[in-house]
């Protein structure tokens, strides 16, 4: 075919949209909602304190001090110290690591489960369909906090225990975004080409379906990890899970919460507040992340 | 120059605030509607036509401001007045209709209920009279038990229904200026002729104003005095109905007008004329009829595709004892049979919900038949599950180009990636190089510029994503290709390019089409032979001439009369 | 409408099945010796035994669901160690606490997110706007228990404006006699003005609290769903119409709006209970929150399983009633097959 080029019937010129790369959508985002950035700042903090934190702090978290307990926060213990006299600011620092390990688990737990069965769910409808609808549904049956108590509860207090229920009642909202988005998709023009080109459903799946719903499941894990820091500082808030003297923000905060009454706000405060950041960081990454994915804003 | 026209549009600028700046989406345009005149604003998506009209209301969104100009309605200026001015004049005065008619009514309302809202508003009537006027308004439209209606939810009514109620609601109050934007846009064309006959009756009869904001010249011409076309923001020409048809000054004008499909034009003749490099290689329909060989590639007999009605819990039924858990099965596709000769284009033909997709995509082998047998060279490709055809040998020989050319394409997937994925599946192994080497010469066989194939659709324009999806089914030579409805995204003037890329590809490569398509004159250009589907069964069948020359079944007669026609062209 | 409702009740069925499968299954797979956990820490083998056989535990399981259901059917879910008392009996005396804060923090949620949301998106991009976003993304991030505390030091300790968190009511005054359980109601049937002064000064922090938590959601997705209605075409018809714009927000948007803010409280509800049990530890309220934590201290695990199964029946039913109410809104669902 020598004289293909000589083909072109095509005396009109169509102009092709310009093309936006990911990076200058990802600027715009973050410079139309300066937040994000800070967000992402805080996010960093947490990751370098997750990493690095029993490192850095000045006081061992676990040292008592009895000549030194209920001090208000003072140039050497920044955050004051608790009954028994241990800094503050240390344990605060040192507890990240963990509820961030919770967070971060029991979300992978659930995006791999909960992601991969609503996928199949929404792509092969049928029994799938039905059997991972019906668990959903149970789950969704009760209040969310109840369940993972009673879950907790009758699992036995521990932190991985913590981290199954955090999964579990994560498991419904990860079914219901991806089963909605394989389902929509799955009668898509392109995913009909692609099986008259000849691909099995698996690999239509695989190439096809998963590719297409992952940024929408990035936001579901930004939105939701806030959410399991939450849930798990909850449950060790009510004495599940962590046991005390592990630093961790919830059982701080329950610790603390004896001495609101009488004055001594510093114990609950600075993990109440650290906790607080760290979700407010979490919900503001996810809606900065929405914002970079949402194709109706990406024009 | 007699009466100052009813409405006089001057100089008007209209800007919208993007993230890349301001844009101008209608550049100093004038349009004057003279009273009781009815006025056409015909341009391709993007040329301005619904701005303008919106500027005219003052309903332009956040991001849209007049920047410049002025637009008088009885000599008030609308761009100055105040909101509480607009307010009374909006419905009241100058009124609009909208395409898509089911969204543009209230979803939790009455639609009595939101033609009262109108008619109280407006003074134009009491609570005590408001129901009473709502029905009559209703009647006007000619809805059959107006009473009844009155309290129906726009869910239960046809879209064509919805339509009426919308054109009930903005004449309720007797406006002096109607707008209607693409009002027939979505509806099937019996529908589409009803409508536009109601709304020319209505504001005929009321010495009403009317623009109709549309892309379809045949229907411009065929319902209005003057026509002004839009392009890319300018009004490129003004003109009285019969001359723009005639003379058209404009080239763009004169372009749309080629591209507009009417009877007794060929396909070559939708483009410019322009020095052809390609084209005497093309042969002429009646050339092309001789290859049609006897023995048919594809054979359908008695195919049937049956869905289950969506019944009430039988849990449910069975405590109430009722007995509704018994209904039949809808049948989709009624015990249909034809056959598509080697070489031939058939088309398939029919309103929506006739049955024309599903059977398409039987024949793709994409959902599998109730009942009945698609033979295919020989084969009964409709005893092979669709869940299992992806591995069969015929099914590289049967492809499909995609209604919207967006949808098609995996938006992860460059075009070169799209092109070669049926290659990489079913064409044996390609080397790397061997594989880049056949999509370039597929993207020069569809026109597709070769150093476009690296780009992802959405950095694609429509006409562009629709080469891919064309180069992707040819890319394995098959024997047949389903075009579903392929350019009904597309703008007239792609249409046009597209139309003949399809017809010279098919001489090209020696296949077969079966072209399924609610556009008569599309496939009085592109088919050998036409068959008619209404509800599932066919009504019709014949060659392209006879059934769209001189139709024997009444519905195809309706179809054809329902096409609005250029006029100066045999109609 | 009436076999609506009826049909409506039938779709709770498979729930309520799910929910008792679940919490049956939660009580057989305690970790090690189930008849050792609900006998305490302190029994003696002998005792843990007779535990076993009370609780059927040597049956095979499906025997034992049977058991566990018929017990249900009676009302039976076993005694607490703590209070030895049957469980249901204390959960019933309990649950009007809960009731009345629960819906008290719902109910000043609901009165400042709709209006605030509403206010948003029709002025979108003003203060109210802005104001509307950071309560939404602030809302859901503060822990509810610090929140609590955080007021309590304000108002109480600071300030001295509330009494001490110390449950429904001053031990200084006397319970009204007992009409709904809501303490604020029985007050002012018994006419005890004072009391219900009282109650009302108890009420008004963990209820502030519940409802700055679930403020955030409901603002959220009115202001969400407000928006996307505004821009929807039937409200472009109706502003071409001439409609003045009250008549626009009011009857053609809010109304279509509240349908996902409707579909909304079903999740919200589900953050409401839980949230619960954290402000009831908090305040001391003596709800079936604190209840179920003070068990979870005491490894007293019937009363535990006891709340799990209440709540879910109650957080079953109100998703009922949210069915219902949409039904009531959407004409669409209500004529559907």
């Amino acid at each position: 075919m020598a004289d293909v080029g000589k083909l072109e019937p095509a005396p009109l010129r169509f102009d092709a949209p310009p093309s936006t790369s990911f990076f200058a959508h990802a600027r715009h985002v973050v410079s139309e909602n300066p937040i994000t950035g800070l967000a992402s700042g805080l996010f960093l903090l947490i990751v370098v304190a997750a990493l690095l934190g029993p490192s850095l702090v000045p006081f061992d978290p676990l040292m008592s001090d009895t000549a030194a307990a209920l001090k208000p926060p003072t140039w050497k213990h920044w955050f004051g110290t608790d009954q028994l006299g241990r800094d503050i600011f240390s344990r605060v620092i040192v507890a990240t690591r963990l509820d961030f390990a919770i967070a971060v688990l029991s979300v992978v737990l659930v995006f791999v489960f909960g992601g991969l069965a609503g996928v199949m769910a929404g792509f092969f409808g049928g029994w799938i369909d039905k059997l991972v609808g019906r668990i959903a549904d149970t789950i969704m049956a009760f209040p969310l906090f109840v369940l993972a108590m009673g879950i907790v509860a009758a699992l036995g207090n521990s932190v991985t225990n913590i981290v199954i229920a955090t999964a579990i009642i994560n498991f419904p909202l990860y079914v219901r975004v991806a089963r909605a988005e394989a389902n929509v998709r799955r009668e898509a023009g392109f995913v009909q080409a692609a099986r008259l080109s000849g691909n099995s459903d698996w690999r239509l799946l695989l190439t096809q379906i998963v590719p297409n719903i992952m940024p929408i499941m990035a936001v579901q894990v930004s939105l939701t990890m806030g959410y399991a820091i939450l849930n798990a500082a909850g449950l060790s808030f009510i004495g599940l899970g962590v046991r005390p003297p592990t630093p961790e923000w919830g059982i701080m905060v329950a610790e603390g919460a004896a001495f609101i009454v009488s004055g001594e706000w510093w114990i609950a405060f600075f993990p109440g507040l650290a906790l607080m950041l760290a979700v407010f960081c979490f919900n503001l990454l996810g809606d900065g992340v929405r914002d970079l994915v949402d194709p109706q804003r990406r024009n | 120059m007699s009466a100052p026209p009813l409405l006089e549009i001057r100089n008007l600028t209209v800007e919208f605030a993007t993230r890349r700046g301001t844009v101008q989406a209608v550049k100093s345009i004038d349009i004057s509607v003279a009273k009781g005149e009815t006025v056409a604003i015909v341009g391709e998506s993007g040329s301005g036509k619904s701005v303008t009209s919106y500027a005219v209301v003052r309903i332009l969104d956040r991001a849209g401001s007049v920047a410049n100009g002025s637009i008088s309605f009885s000599g008030i200026d609308l761009v100055t007045a105040s909101e509480s001015q607009m307010r009374d004049l909006r419905g009241r005065e100058i009124s609009m209709i909208f395409q898509n008619p089911r969204a543009a009514l209230n979803p939790i309302r009455k639609v009595g209920r939101q033609i009262e809202d109108v008619l109280l508003q407006h003074v134009q009537a009491t609570r005590a009279t408001a129901k009473e006027k709502a029905i009559e308004a209703l009647a006007q439209v000619k809805i059959a038990n107006p009473q009844e209606r009155y309290d129906a939810y726009p869910f239960e009514l046809s879209g064509g229904m919805c339509q009426r109620v919308v054109i009930a609601l903005a004449i309720a109050c007797q406006p002096q200026l109607l707008i209607a934007d693409e009002p027939t846009t979505g509806l099937d064309v019996t529908t589409q002729k009803a409508v536009m006959d109601l709304i020319v009756e209505l504001t005929r009869a009321r010495g009403m104003s009317t623009i109709l904001i549309t892309h379809d010249l045949g229907l411009a011409a065929a319902y209005c005095d003057k026509v002004v076309v839009m392009e890319k923001g300018k009004v490129v020409e003004t003109a009285a109905a019969g001359q723009i048809f005639t003379a058209p000054q404009h080239a763009y004008t004169r372009r749309l007008m080629q591209a507009t499909p009417r009877i007794g034009m060929t396909l070559a003749d939708l483009l410019p004329a322009v020095p052809s490099a390609g084209a005497p290689e093309m042969k002429s329909p009646a050339a092309a009829k001789a290859d049609v060989s006897s023995t048919p590639l594809l054979s359908i007999e008695g195919l049937v595709k049956e869905y289950a009605r969506p019944q009430a819990s039988k849990l449910w039924s069975k405590l109430t004892g009722s007995s509704e858990a018994a209904k039949p099965a809808f049948r989709a596709v009624d015990g249909i049979s034809f056959t598509v000769a080697r070489g031939e284009t058939l088309g398939l033909v029919g309103e929506s919900g006739c049955g024309k997709s599903t059977t398409s995509m039987m024949v793709t082998r994409l959902i599998d038949p109730t009942g009945g047998s698609i033979m295919f060279d020989g084969v009964d490709i409709g005893a092979i599950p669709a869940k299992a055809f992806a591995a069969s040998p015929m099914r590289r020989r049967i492809q499909m180009v995609f209604q919207d050319p967006t949808d098609s394409l995996n938006p992860r997937f460059t075009a070169e990636r799209a092109i070669a994925d049926p290659i990489m599946r079913m064409g044996g192994g390609l080397g790397r190089d061997a594989l880049r080497a056949r999509c370039e010469e597929l993207a020069r066989l569809v026109g597709l510029p070769v150093d476009l194939i690296d780009r992802f659709p959405h950095q694609l324009s429509g006409g562009q994503k629709a080469r891919v999806g064309i180069a992707r089914a040819i890319a394995l030579d098959p024997d047949l290709v389903i075009l579903d409805e392929p350019t009904a995204a597309l703008d007239v003037s792609v249409q046009a390019v597209v139309l003949n890329l399809l017809e010279e590809l098919k001489h090209r490569l020696g296949m077969s089409y079966l072209f399924v398509s609610h556009d008569l004159n599309v496939v009085r250009l592109l088919c050998d032979r036409v068959i008619v589907m209404r509800t599932g069964r066919i009504v019709e069948e014949g060659t392209a001439e006879e059934v769209l020359g001189s139709p024997k079944a009444d519905y195809t007669k309706e179809l054809l009369t329902a096409i609005p026609h250029p006029p100066g062209v045999a109609a | 409408m009436l076999a609506q409702i009826g049909k409506r009740f039938l779709t709770v069925i498979p729930s309520l099945i799910g929910v008792i499968i679940v919490t049956f299954l939660l009580t057989r797979v305690l970790p090690g010796d189930t008849a050792s956990y609900f006998a305490g820490p302190a029994a003696t083998p002998q005792a843990i035994a007779e535990i076993r056989t009370k609780l059927g535990l040597d049956k095979p399981l499906p025997v034992q669901f049977a058991d566990y259901v018929a017990a249900l059917v009676k009302g039976d879910l076993g005694q607490s160690l703590t209070t030895g008392q049957a469980v249901t009996k204390d959960i019933a005396a309990r649950l009007p606490a809960s009731a009345e804060l629960t819906l008290a923090g719902l109910f000043l949620a609901m009165s400042i997110a709709l209006p605030l949301g509403v206010m948003a998106a029709v002025r979108q991009g003003s203060w109210i706007d802005h104001l509307c976003r950071i309560i939404a993304t602030a809302g859901v991030s503060l822990p509810v228990f610090f929140t609590g505390l955080l007021l309590v030091y304000v108002f109480y300790f600071i300030l001295g404006w509330t009494p001490a968190p110390l449950g429904r009511l001053d031990v200084f005054y006397s319970e009204p006699a007992r009409v709904t359980g809501f303490l604020l109601i029985d007050s002012l049937i018994a006419g005890e003005f004072e009391t219900f002064r009282a109650a009302f000064a108890q009420l008004i922090l963990p209820a502030v609290t519940l409802a700055i938590f679930s403020l955030a959601p409901i603002t959220r997705m009115t202001r969400a769903s407000m928006l996307a209605v505004l821009g929807a075409d039937f409200v472009r018809t109706a502003r071409a119409s001439g409609l003045d714009s009250s008549t626009i927000i009011g009857t053609y948007a809010f109304r279509n709006a509240m349908l996902p803010v409707v579909t909304t409280l079903g999740m919200v509800f589900s953050f409401l209970l839980g949230a619960n049990v954290l402000v009831e530890k908090v305040f001391a309220w003596p709800g079936i929150g604190s209840y179920a934590v003070e068990a979870l201290i005491a490894s007293d695990y019937a009363p535990i399983q006891g709340f799990v199964l209440t709540m879910a029946i109650l957080y079953v039913l109100l998703n009922l009633m949210i069915d219902i109410l949409y039904g009531v809104i959407d004409p669409r669902v209500r004529l559907e097959g």
